[in-house]
């Protein structure tokens, strides 16, 4: 038995009482008997759906359920429950105002031709969704940052749902190592702007969506001109400065940004940005240090994976857009799919997060490469250790071989690169490296030539050696890559 | 509604003082026979973080504190009242949008250049379409 509280307004559904005692050991089970007791309170609580609206807050004594265990939450005899409503409204809108609240307004005044009917007619014959649902996905505007992995099902399923206008951020190439996840891209696309292949795409798919392209990396200088005119933002990035950028700049324009991010058999969704809701920073207050996190190209990534998590963010991008169901806000959403076990963790707003925070300490976009510690090439591969280490040249590797010189070779990569292609050096992973230094320690005095893939790995690797006494220590610039390049054409890229 | 001109005062005032963003607030009173009789206007801190300009919020703590004190003198939130600046004081889509339950008194006042204007007060109708008018009457009312 506890005593629920019924807001001024409720009580002439329960005989001008101000509270109600009811039965129930959990929250849940006593809101189910207050209004199986009083039905007519049902529609005032609760949608259709049988959730409780989105207004309603549910305490027990001093607290919100949504911080104890929502409707489980257990319940004393001596418990008090009350039903607090979320206050809140605002002015007409101003026509350049963008969201969702914008989009509701707009398709008001928006029609579906013939043709659009016949095409959308599987969402037309949803009761969820329906000509409303429709109308304001022709009224909105989506900007996908990144026409890649995540990008890809991205891109085409929110083009083939029909959102209006399309923005597609991206400066990157199509190459033959994208082709295994990214599906906006075709094997006739290689060598291709990205933007120009996924518009191409995206216009197959249907004819009906405005596309516009951004043929720059996203900046502190470009981000809030070009994020300003959309709706909602998708960051589909894969590095972090560009993710915190995103992140700040949808804060400061009041945008909702609908985020994934993929890392071998693993992705997260969220929704950041909304009102009330916490942000990126809220969850990762910085970033990790450079070099913990490899990106794709560093650390593989499986091909179907951006395919599943890319739905998943385009299913939350037409949530936000059309107010449907609960979009994942306040929730992130962990995917790992060799288990395939589905998580989700609740993220509350961070009322010090220093950019949506209460009294927030950053309040224009900053310097995210140096915030996030070190410059990225758009492999998403460090090089500013690179440039600092000693190296040689693929080139000079190359004469010296030839003139019978055989200086020790060690590759840091992991052993499965090292069964693609390989120069024949000792392989010792550079995350092992330091650990296993005592192996190569007869080479301490010898010239040492180091490489990984692309040169990133292996110059961090020649700076650590130096410092532990292996002076003649040398990257090898560009790695196997340049070597594939520039010395032998049959030896495989990946 | 009935109340008097200095609730009604009350309001227009906490519109100018924090023109050009958006006040609101509570109305304390009674519920009888359909009708909301509103003693004071509470004042309430407007929550939203970025957008005080043309939007609103009151934190769910700062209603069962206005709630609380309203108890204790036998009286209860019978409404909500908050400003439109530089804008007309009719119901927005964002309003009709947010609206809670039917019963509650909205009063809107319309902040224009910083000086008070127009204001208006609504209902929400049962099936949550629209706003209706609601009349303000003027009265000296007592506690009873």
């Amino acid at each position: 038995m506890a005593k629920i509280f019924i807001p001024t307004p409720l009580r002439i559904y329960v005989d001008n009482k101000n509270a109600v005692d009811v039965d129930g050991t959990t929250v849940g089970e006593a809101l189910k008997n207050l209004v199986d007791e009083h039905p007519k309170l049902k529609d005032h609580l609760y949608t259709d759906e049988g959730t409780l609206r989105q207004f309603v807050n549910i305490y027990r004594n001093d607290d919100d359920i949504r911080y104890l265990d929502q409707d489980d939450t257990k319940l004393e005899t001596d418990d008090e429950v009350s039903i607090v409503p979320s206050i809140a409204g605002g002015v007409e809108i101003v026509p350049t105002e963008r969201g969702p609240v914008r989009v509701a307004e707009a398709a008001q005044g928006t029609d579906l031709s013939p043709e659009e009917i016949k095409r959308y007619s599987r969402h037309l014959t949803l009761p969820e969704f329906g000509m409303d649902g429709q109308k304001k996905l022709k009224s909105s505007s989506v900007l996908m940052v990144g026409a890649g992995g995540l990008g890809s099902p991205l891109g085409m399923y929110l083009a083939a749902a029909g959102v209006g206008r399309i923005g597609i951020v991206d400066f990157d190439v199509v190459d033959e190592s994208n082709l295994q996840r990214q599906v906006l891209h075709g094997t006739k696309d290689v060598g291709r702007k990205k933007i120009d292949s996924a518009r191409d795409t995206i216009e197959d798919v249907n004819p009906f969506v405005d596309v516009e392209t951004y043929d720059v990396g996203l900046s502190s200088d470009n981000a809030l001109d070009i994020l300003k005119d959309y709706d909602v933002v998708a960051d589909g990035t894969d590095n972090f400065p560009t993710r915190y950028l995103v992140n700040d700049a949808c804060v400061m324009l009041g945008i909702p940004n609908v985020y994934a991010s993929i890392f071998r058999f693993e992705g997260q969704v969220s929704v950041f940005g909304a009102e009330d809701g916490p942000c990126y920073r809220c969850l990762y207050e910085e970033p990790p240090p450079p070099g913990l996190v490899p990106s794709c190209a560093e650390g593989g990534v499986l091909g179907v994976l951006p395919g599943m998590v890319g739905t998943m963010q385009a299913t939350e991008v037409i949530k936000v857009l059309t107010g449907i169901g609960e979009p994942l806000i306040g929730r992130l959403l962990m995917i790992d799919a060799l288990d395939m076990r589905f998580r989700t963790l609740k993220i509350r707003r961070n009322p010090d997060c220093p950019v949506c925070g209460d009294h927030p300490t950053q309040t224009e976009l900053i310097d995210y490469q140096a915030f996030c510690g070190v410059p990225e090439n758009p492999d998403g591969e460090m090089i500013d250790d690179q440039n600092e280490a000693p190296e040689i040249t693929v080139r000079e590797l190359k004469d010296r071989l030839d003139a019978g010189d055989r200086p020790f070779i060690l590759d840091v990569r992991r052993a499965y690169e090292y069964d693609i292609a390989n120069l024949g050096g000792t392989l010792i992973p550079v995350d092992e490296l330091e650990d296993r230094l005592d192996e190569i320690e007869a080479h301490k005095d010898d010239e040492i030539i180091v490489h990984c893939r692309s040169g990133a790995r292996s110059a961090r690797a020649v700076n650590m050696m130096r410092e532990r006494g292996y002076s003649k220590a040398f990257n090898l610039k560009g790695g196997v890559l340049a070597w594939s390049d520039e010395i032998d054409p049959s030896m495989p890229q990946y | 509604m009935i109340t008097n001109g200095d609730v009604l005062d009350h309001i227009r005032r906490h519109g100018e003082e924090t023109y050009p963003e958006e006040c609101c607030g509570f109305l304390i009173g009674r519920l009888r026979e359909g009708r909301n009789d509103v003693f004071s206007a509470r004042r309430a801190v407007n929550r939203n973080k970025h957008r005080r300009e043309d939007r609103y919020v009151i934190a769910p703590e700062d209603y069962r504190e206005a709630d609380r004190a309203a108890r204790e003198v036998d009286l209860d939130i019978v409404g909500m009242y908050h400003s439109h600046p530089d804008h007309p004081a009719r119901p927005s889509s964002t309003d009709l949008e947010q609206a809670t339950f039917p019963g509650y008194t909205y009063v809107i006042v319309s902040v224009l250049d910083g000086k008070a204007a127009d204001l208006t007060a609504w209902s929400l109708a049962e099936d949550r379409s629209r706003f209706h008018t609601e009349s303000i009457d003027e009265q000296l009312l007592t506690g009873n």
